[in-house]
């Protein structure tokens, strides 16, 4: 009998990981990536609103910078988002997926206001300030902790648990809030005699110097220290962390104590430097947009400060239009959700390569 | 009482909607933190077809339709969010968490943009969803508990079932369930990991899409409102209340709804006090996650592979 020639398939394409990719490479994968993103989110506006889209394009910057109050909303924002980012960062790295930092910043911010209250007319402002500072960054850590030593002991899955943590702070703060607000608006009135003082005529300008001040820290920490390099190892593989002696479980508890202080300080300037008074709103969904921020600069705390401004430019830029055009405020998260799936999706061609099938000659 | 229990269970049906499509999901490994978004955008997809169908054919409305159509509606949007985050996460192979959580903010805009462009008041549409058998109001307190509901809490139930049915007894299942734990010895006993883990995802969500759904179309009663994401959250705490088990969701969500709404109903409770009260299912849920953990029992864990994106040549 001859023997059968057995026809080997080969696929059409096959998906190979990249060793490594040169850094120009990588920025203008993500160059286009942002490029298409906003080509495409012009296509969408265009289509839902009818308008130019080159008009969309410059209320968007002129939303971002069109004034000189404008530019300092933008950078207060930044700072504010930049701050939680820099927050969930340490954690992440370790793979501990907190997703609970919109709780950790509103019990920080919840810690602040208590403090403003009772403490305010009894203190002189300077220590105020301290005991605001500690009262915050404590109340940060215990929200922190408490799954993370969870997760330490007994494995229990961090995601789910921080997440439950962030409505079990959004009612704490309702329930303070009833409590303080007797006359039932649910509104607590700004005490901005007890807030932190402008710098020259402007008020975010201390909040932007103590965030710079952290992201250089916080980039400090992770990339030079011994704990920092903990956190990778841990991060990488703990299994290997362990071989090596490096004690995970202190390690995770020291993480996210740190990770929750921080957040415990957005909470601070969040309430203590910006608002003055406390909502529900106060962290605004900036917990869940930090994990994206903190993500897509690979935690690297000084390209958070360009992922930052992307999504902060593209919220503010986005409020613009929706009163230019008159639509509904939305379109921003519209925007903000597309631009953030082209990115997540670019993050593909860094790391994996397409081939095509060989032509037969070869194989033959 | 007895409207206090009716009231849970149907506000139960979103949380059980909503977990039973996260429990598909999670099973076939993919950790959907999209949720949230993709019930909003089921029920603003229903809402919306309603609309586009009554302003169709103004007064000669087929009750049969008007019920058919957003559910299909509400299905297919919501599956298309789905597809939108398998292709991410299964042929990109990007983070779950982070595809997740941009879905639902992509998702709590597209709902809130559409809602904010037609209407915000379904009531019209939502009688059809809420009109119960003829007979139930003849049979007491038995006809109010049990038959007292619009279509939605039968077809709830019945997802769930089916669903568990097909998890625990069928080959489909068995080895949806083997892509979730092991994608690598699934692949290698020549399982299509991909296409169990974009059908999961896609109908996981579809079914979600429809727990949005009746939020606005049944308990609401077509009245919308912005809260349809934080709803989503705690769908998916419930998957893990109930230990990845639809069957078990059925108890869980009622009691989920009943933990919900369980301030408006006590009285000699301030009005600060309440605010405490709806703590209750989140602390539960913490309750029970920290129970299965210690105790570390084989069947109530998560998928070994939950989170885990497979690439078949990183082994």
């Amino acid at each position: 009998m001859a023997t059968v020639q057995k026809k080997q398939k080969t696929p059409l394409i096959h998906i190979v990981k990249r060793p490594q990719v040169a850094w120009y490479h990588s920025i203008i994968v993500r160059a286009v990536a942002i490029v298409a993103a906003l080509a495409f989110s012009g296509i969408v506006i265009t289509l839902l609103i009818g308008e130019n889209p080159l008009e969309v394009y410059s209320s968007i910057f002129d939303g971002a910078f069109g004034t000189s109050r404008r530019i300092w909303n933008l950078l207060q924002s930044m700072a504010m988002l930049l701050c939680i980012s820099l927050a969930v960062t340490p954690a992440f790295k370790m793979r501990f997926w907190n997703i609970g930092a919109e709780g950790q910043v509103l019990i920080g911010g919840l810690a602040t206001v208590i403090v403003m209250m009772f403490l305010g007319d009894k203190l002189p402002l300077p220590l105020l300030f301290l005991v605001m500072t500690a009262a915050s960054i404590l109340a940060g850590i215990v929200w922190a902790f408490i799954p993370a030593f969870f997760k330490a002991m007994w494995n229990t899955n961090e995601t789910l648990f921080t997440l439950m943590m962030n409505y079990v702070a959004i009612q704490l703060v309702a329930y303070f809030l009833k409590v303080f607000v007797k006359d039932g608006s649910g509104a607590l009135r700004p005490m901005s005699e007890y807030g932190f003082p402008a710098i020259g005529d402007n008020q975010f300008i201390l909040n932007i110097i103590i965030v710079a001040a952290l992201t250089i820290a916080v980039y400090i920490y992770l990339k030079f220290s011994k704990q920092g390099y903990e956190i990778s190892v841990v991060g990488e593989s703990e299994n290997t962390a362990k071989y090596i002696g490096i004690n995970v479980k202190k390690v995770i508890i020291r993480t996210l104590i740190i990770s929750g202080a921080l957040c415990g300080i957005a909470g601070l300037l969040l309430v203590g430097g910006t608002n003055h008074t406390i909502n529900v709103e106060t962290a605004g969904g900036r917990g869940f947009t930090a994990i994206m921020v903190s993500w897509l600069a690979k935690f690297n705390p000084l390209y958070m400060v360009l992922t930052t401004f992307l999504i902060v430019f593209l919220e503010k830029g986005a409020s613009q239009v929706s009163t230019d055009f008159r639509v509904p405020e939305d379109i921003s998260n519209i925007i903000t959700g597309i631009i953030l799936l082209f990115i997540i999706g670019c993050e593909f061609f860094l790391q994996y390569k397409v081939v095509f099938r060989k032509t037969r000659k070869e194989n033959d | 009482m007895l409207a206090f229990l009716v009231s849970a269970i149907r506000l139960g049906m979103t949380f059980l909607l909503g977990s039973t499509g996260e429990t598909i999901a999670e099973k076939s490994g993919h950790l959907n933190l999209g949720i949230p978004g993709v019930m909003c955008v089921g029920a603003s997809c229903g809402c919306f077809a309603e609309y586009l169908y009554f302003s169709a054919v103004k007064t000669n409305i087929v009750p049969v339709l008007a019920v058919i159509i957003p559910i299909v509606a509400a299905f297919i949007g919501a599956a298309f969010m789905g597809l939108m985050f398998s292709f991410l996460t299964v042929t990109l192979r990007a983070n779950q968490n982070v595809t997740g959580l941009a879905i639902t903010t992509l998702g709590v805009g597209i709902s809130n943009y559409m809602i904010d462009e037609t209407s915000t008041i379904f009531t019209k549409g939502s009688k059809y969803f809420t009109a119960s058998l003829p007979f139930a109001d003849d049979l007491g307190w038995f006809g109010e508990l049990f038959l007292s509901y619009g279509i939605f809490v039968y077809l709830a139930i019945a997802i769930a079932l089916t669903t568990s049915f097909v998890l625990s007894k069928t080959k489909v299942g068995l080895h949806l369930r083997s892509v979730g734990e092991n994608p690598a010895t699934a692949d290698a006993a020549g399982i299509n990991v991909s296409r169990y883990r974009y059908v999961a995802t896609c109908i996981g969500c579809g079914v979600a899409g429809l727990g949005g759904l009746s939020f606005i179309m049944d308990y609401l009663n077509g009245n919308w409102e912005y809260c349809i994401d934080a709803i989503g959250w705690l769908a998916i705490a419930l998957v893990i209340f109930t230990v990845w088990k639809p069957n078990l969701a059925i108890i869980g969500s009622i009691i989920f709804g009943a933990l919900y709404i369980a301030s408006t109903y006590i009285t000699g409770f301030g009005f600060a006090e309440k605010e405490l009260f709806k703590m209750l299912p989140y602390i539960v849920t913490i309750i029970v996650l920290v129970f299965t953990s210690i105790r570390n029992k084989k069947d109530s864990q998560p998928p070994a592979a939950l989170g885990l994106n497979y690439f078949r040549e990183e082994r």
